[in-house]
């Protein structure tokens, strides 16, 4: 079961929802921090690292000796990121998609790919057992979604192109053959509501739409029930810092038909600790049951 | 004319609070029908939800194209899903299928498909729109929920602020920035004279600000830093003035955890309007008035 904890509006507890709800859940659970620009999940769960991969793009890479300039590689490309000028073949790599199109047209194919990286895929074992990756982009690179793509793909085994860094491997292969018995897999979303959220929630069989009861925090949410209704996939909130803002948001779930399955009060407390990075659930104990209750919760929603 | 970005790297950290405070303060002073707004953070836009502006102008955004699949002619090959790199093309009842948002619109499969039965079609991304706020024009947009392009977008919304502030001789453009790194902060930096990072002092907020200081240093744009919710964790704050310290930047205030703020924005008010004696609209004067006058000055 993929459940992704998403928000639209930024900062509403994605997180500190994503890693309690992790943390409950008991052993053999798998962990992704799909924010690639600002990955804060290892911040609270504090996974020992076993593997690294080094993520991007296939640039190309024309061979100049061969090209015989027929600009077909320049035609076919929708971003501009091939250029034929006169007698030379100029790649603008902040442009390109990495989508092959160029290699594949080549007539004289005498363009190959390199990996262009853009950022690292990291994956070890976290506390209570969680099979931990996240990804982390480089700083400058525009393009979240393709590391995002990777990331989801990736076993956290490692591949030929990626360094092993301890002895971690082979516990995250015995955590991995559990997880085939009980998998569960949180994926923790980027804020927003643009490609990187959508490819984050593709192939989810839940979203968990965590918001706060502001007029930001609604008009966000809205923006991300529009991605679930889109994706066919069912969603319930989490209503965090209850008790501050209005009651819209409630009004608006209701009115929508979305469940309001978890609400956690504001108190200084909870973000005190959070702010010293403890989880929730390590903070108040007693939210350990409520997510456990929650998991429940989904695991019967996801099943009807 | 110069243009102030406000950013964070983690969300929800206050950069909408603080932007929308920044355009009373401007109306205020010596900047009044000195300005121009602009909210850059395309998929959750809300900077209009404090200000409360009047539409002027709409326009439908176009953001990338997609392929679509003639049924009619379509072999069923399968040499267009073997090609495509997003996983966007799918064989379910004897049919390939295109899923528009997975599709990136490179056209790869286009060229590859031996029956000629692919198409690029355009595809409307979002709005964008002008408005008139009680405190000067604003320019924003909505990206519409999963589309690509956000960057192109934020380009399109600083572009129209930065033309109107140069035919009307207005002095200063504030953008509200979006979270994050990716393309649409890189949009939203490019041509910024500074860049105001709302930090928090949270583990996860130090963290994600030191990577949005770095991509504001990698475009070459001068940041300084103001501390939100800085009394949560103030071995966070200080956490952050050190490291500010030693790394040359300036740290130029602390706005107090303060519920005001949410009770504005309830209000559809900018907090130092909304109630101008709190400890947070305190603050926010306090930094307005230590960055916008040199900012001002400079060259």
């Amino acid at each position: 079961m993929r459940i992704v904890v998403a928000s639209g509006k930024g900062g509403t507890g994605k997180t500190t929802v994503a890693t309690s709800l992790a943390l409950s859940a008991g052993d053999s659970v798998r962990f992704m921090d799909c924010d690639v620009e600002a990955p804060n999940a290892a911040l609270f769960l504090n996974p020992t690292f076993g593997t690294r991969k080094e993520v991007g793009i296939l640039l190309p890479v024309v061979d100049e000796t061969l090209c015989t300039y027929c600009g077909k590689c320049a035609e076919v490309c929708e971003f501009h990121a091939i250029a034929v000028i006169g007698k030379k073949t100029l790649v603008f790599p902040e442009l390109c998609h990495g989508c092959g199109s160029c290699t594949l047209v080549c007539p004289e194919k005498v363009i190959s790919e390199r990996l262009d990286v853009m950022g690292v895929l990291e994956s070890g074992i976290a506390a209570s057992g969680i099979h931990f990756s996240h990804g982390v982009m480089n700083v400058g690179e525009p393009m979240a979604v393709h590391i995002i793509r990777e990331l989801k793909k990736w076993d956290g085994l490692g591949t030929a192109a990626s360094v092993e860094l301890g002895q971690a491997r082979g516990e995250t292969r015995r955590l991995l053959d559990q997880r085939s018995r009980n998998d569960i897999e949180i994926r923790d979303s980027p804020p927003g509501a643009s490609c990187p959220v959508v490819e984050t929630m593709r192939g989810a069989d839940f979203i968990l739409l965590v918001t706060e009861p502001t007029p930001f925090g609604l008009h966000d949410l809205k923006q991300v029930v529009g991605i679930a209704r889109e994706l066919g996939i069912p969603a319930g909130v989490v209503v965090n810092r209850d008790g501050i803002g209005d009651n819209a948001v409630e009004a608006y779930c209701a009115e929508a038909g979305i469940p309001i399955l978890l609400r956690i009060p504001m108190e200084r407390r909870f973000a005190e600790a959070i702010a010293s990075g403890k989880p929730l659930v390590d903070a108040a104990p007693e939210y350990r049951e409520k997510f456990q209750a929650l998991l429940e919760d989904i695991t019967a929603k996801v099943a009807a | 004319m110069k243009q102030l970005i406000i950013l964070s790297g983690k969300g929800g950290t206050g950069k909408t609070s603080v932007t929308a405070a920044f355009a009373h303060l401007a109306a205020q002073s010596g900047l009044a029908e000195k300005i121009i707004l602009a909210d850059a953070d395309v998929d959750a836009a809300n900077l209009e939800l404090v200000l409360l502006p009047k539409l002027i102008e709409q326009q439908d955004f176009k953001g990338g194209k997609v392929a679509v699949i003639d049924q009619d002619t379509c072999s069923a090959c399968g040499d267009c899903e073997a090609v495509c790199r997003f996983d966007a093309i799918h064989h379910a009842d004897g049919l390939y299928v295109i899923d528009p948002i997975a599709c990136d619109g490179c056209a790869a499969c286009v060229y590859q498909c031996p029956s000629e039965s692919i198409t690029m079609h355009e595809q409307i991304a979002g709005k964008f729109y002008f408005s008139e706020s009680r405190y000067g024009p604003l320019y924003h947009a909505n990206l519409f929920p999963g589309q690509e392009n956000s960057g192109k977008l934020v380009t399109l919304v600083k572009q129209r602020a930065r033309l109107q502030a140069l035919d009307e001789n207005r002095e200063l453009v504030i953008v509200d920035g979006p979270p994050g790194i990716g393309c649409p902060v890189i949009s939203a930096v490019s041509g910024a004279s500074l860049a105001l990072i709302v930090a928090e002092p949270t583990v996860a907020g130090v963290h994600d600000m030191h990577r949005v200081l770095q991509t504001v240093k990698h475009f070459g744009v001068r940041a300084v830093v103001c501390i939100n919710k800085a009394d949560i964790y103030p071995a966070g704050a200080d956490e952050i003035e050190a490291f500010c310290r030693e790394s040359g930047i300036e740290t130029v205030g602390r706005i107090p955890f303060d519920l005001t703020v949410a009770t504005a924005m309830v209000a559809g008010e900018a907090v130092t309007a909304f109630r101008p004696e709190s400890a947070s609209s305190v603050a926010i004067a306090e930094i307005w008035e230590k960055i916008i006058p040199p900012l001002m000055e400079s060259k």
